[in-house]
């Protein structure tokens, strides 16, 4: 491997949106070290960074609006800023941090990455998640991780209402209040193996806190097969 | 009081309370929740029958059916695509998942497609390699469930369809019953094995067109703007849809009318919900008619299309293709009087089968079951797709031919007459011997 390369900057006050991502997307790995970028001015734009598939190093200086590092395999972004809706919606591998808040729908369906959300989360954070690995060292707002079928989710701060509803295999942790469980959504036992697993996770988000300081929540798994009896709980 | 069978002549049933409702109600009794099953809806409804094409006469010049060609090509997705799908024939299949279907079923139809130079299209549950290897061109549906959402398939397919809705359930999200969530089927969409899957009717990352323009705008950049996007709306409001499909920057505008099959949804959902195919093209082209965008985004219309006359009818009221899905699946096999005790033994026949939702599919088609689905070999589906597919065309062309056109997307409206008022009102064309639209005349 030969050292880190300087970073290549780009200013969105001067190109637009599709020339990044095309840019992004024709910087084809040389089998060297990672590129890098600096993208200034994001100036709230949507759809910025999305479809990276290869290792890469991403900083985006500003606040983000939809989508941002949308199906992300591999590359690696840092946005300092706040995230609009959809931050690193269906990621697939590497990881999406957020220095500031994220608007609703925080890695959607992600079915692999980390998400770190430096900030706070709004309302369906982790929605319909697929394997990825959230964790948000603020609070996240009503029905986060609503469909939740695989993957993690850490909260630091307060969960809002509806926790996991029609959850399926994903693992919550939650170290505040929970405003309320969704359908399904029960509290399970923390093992000493959730608390190891919690803790690699925390460690690798960079979020300091003691993971046995957190709940479980999970499925009861009652909606798996409809059941008459349980009608009116869904 | 006797054994003996009453006297049938005196046997009145009700109305209101035929034999099937008194089944439903003693069934709904029994087990506590709605029926579910596959197929689509088998009520009555106004159709494409009840439309009529008006052959050439002194007026118009009919083509020669052998020696005069009838072009049969469409582009799709001109609009913003740098890669729009060029298609030799204006009949599609529609989206049918894997997972809903077996594998054999899902290369049978990309085989046949191919082989036709028209596309296929994947479901719920993502693309799978069969399905890719054996389709030339392929449109990958990016769902309310997300299941298998690969960004990888989205630069591997020749056209995005964002699903908002379909026709047998808008609405309504899908359900795949835990029979058919095998080892394979439960990999690919992040599910346990065995369960109930219930996909969510509401994308996760955006509500209304605003949203979607947005979303519609991030697909484009994930895949450098190449493919043509197709927004797919089951018919229910049908103006407003198209008209904000089109706004949120859609290539092409799918409409599924009621007819539209399904794997598995609720029987009230099927029969209750939506409107007919008929009304829904009419709608739907007046509403691009209103932007000026008829012929700029393609419309793609399915839900009971059976036939090349359907096909002709839909064109001549302004659809761009059509597609289809059960027609499709009936022509490899589905309800052919083949394993007759295998229907028995889900309580049907041949001809009424709509199992699909069992995964007992008797002739292989919409299975996971490994022996079920040997039943179906793929290159004698394919022969068998392939074939129908050629009649349908031609049937097509026929139609077109006597009606004078030299390709089929020259059908109009005044090419057609309606047999029923109610197709009149519909379709917006008169009632056969009469000059009579109900509700005012087309513009």
């Amino acid at each position: 491997m030969s050292g880190a390369r300087a970073p290549v900057e780009f200013d969105l006050a001067v190109g637009d949106t599709r020339s990044l991502n095309r840019s992004l997307h024709d910087a084809a790995p040389d089998g060297g070290a990672p590129p890098r970028w600096r993208i200034r001015n994001p100036g709230g734009r949507h759809a910025l960074c999305v479809g990276m598939d290869a290792e890469a190093a991403l900083e985006v200086f500003g606040h983000v609006g939809y989508y941002c590092g949308g199906m992300n395999q591999a590359a690696h972004i840092v946005i300092h800023g706040n995230a609009g809706p959809g931050v690193a919606e269906n990621m697939m591998s590497g990881s999406v941090r957020v220095k500031g808040d994220a608007s609703q729908s925080a890695g959607a369906s992600g079915r692999g990455g980390l998400l770190v959300i430096e900030g706070n989360a709004s309302a369906r954070c982790g929605i319909s998640m697929k394997g990825i690995d959230i964790v948000v060292a603020g609070s996240v707002g009503h029905m986060s991780a609503f469909m939740a079928q695989a993957g993690h989710l850490v909260v630091c701060g307060d969960a809002g209402a509806d926790l996991g509803d029609s959850i399926y295999e994903a693992v919550l942790f939650v170290r505040g209040s929970v405003g309320s469980l969704g359908a399904d959504c029960i509290e399970k036992e923390m093992t000493d193996g959730h608390v190891e697993r919690l803790g690699g996770l925390l460690a690798a988000a960079g979020v300091e806190a003691d993971a046995r300081s957190f709940r479980r929540y999970g499925s009861a798994r009652r909606l798996y097969h409809f059941h008459v009896d349980r009608a009116d709980e869904y | 009081m006797s054994g003996s069978p009453p006297d049938r002549r005196w046997l009145r049933a009700s109305a209101s309370f035929p034999a099937p409702v008194i089944a439903e109600i003693h069934r709904a009794a029994d087990e506590g929740v709605y029926d579910i099953r596959g197929f689509g809806a088998k009520r009555p409804l106004p159709t494409f029958d009840d439309l009529l094409l008006l052959g050439a006469s002194m007026s118009r010049y009919p083509l020669e059916g052998y020696r005069e060609k009838c072009e049969t090509a469409v582009t799709i997705g001109a609009r913003f695509a740098r890669r729009p799908l060029e298609l030799a024939i204006p009949i599609t299949i529609a989206g049918m998942s894997f997972g809903a279907l077996g594998a054999n079923a899902k290369r049978a139809i990309g085989e046949a497609a191919s082989a036709m130079g028209t596309s296929t299209t994947t479901g719920d549950g993502g693309m799978s390699p069969e399905e890719r290897e054996a389709s030339k061109l392929l449109v990958y549906q990016v769902l309310p469930s997300r299941y298998g959402l690969d960004p990888d398939h989205l630069r591997a397919c020749d056209a995005i369809e964002v699903v908002v809705g379909q026709g047998a359930k808008p609405g309504g999200g899908g359900m795949l019953l835990g029979q058919k969530i095998t080892e394979r089927i439960a990999g690919m969409r992040d599910l346990p094995v065995g369960i109930d899957q219930r996909s969510a009717c509401r994308h996760p990352d955006w509500t209304g067109p605003d949203d979607l323009e947005i979303k519609i705008h991030e697909l484009r950049e994930i895949t450098d703007w190449e493919l043509p996007i197709y927004v797919k709306v089951g018919a229910a409001r049908v103006g407003y849809d198209v008209a904000l499909a089109v706004k949120a920057g859609a290539d092409a505008v799918v409409v599924d009318g009621m007819q539209g099959g399904t794997a598995a949804t609720q029987d009230v959902f099927i029969e209750h919900a939506g409107v007919p195919t008929l009304p829904a093209v009419r709608q739907a082209v007046e509403a691009l008619q209103e932007l000026d965008m008829h012929r700029k985004v393609q419309l793609i219309v399915s839900g009971g299309i059976r036939h090349g006359a359907d096909a002709a009818k839909a064109l001549a009221l302004g659809a761009d293709a059509v597609s289809i899905g059960t027609a499709s699946l009936i022509a490899l096999g589905c309800n052919r009087a083949d394993y007759v005790e295998d229907y028995h033994a889900l309580g049907t026949e041949p001809g009424y089968c709509h199992h699909c939702h069992t995964g007992r599919c008797p002739v292989g088609i919409t299975t996971q079951d490994a022996d079920l689905e040997a039943r179906l070999d793929p290159e004698q589906g394919a022969r068998r797709l392939r074939n129908y597919l050629t009649t349908m065309v031609l049937e097509l062309q026929t139609l077109a031919r006597a009606c004078g056109k030299s390709h089929v997307l020259n059908l109009e409206p005044e090419d057609l007459a309606a047999v029923t008022v109610e197709a009149a009102a519909m379709a917006k064309v008169p009632l056969a011997g009469t000059d009579w639209i109900p509700g005012g005349s087309r513009e």
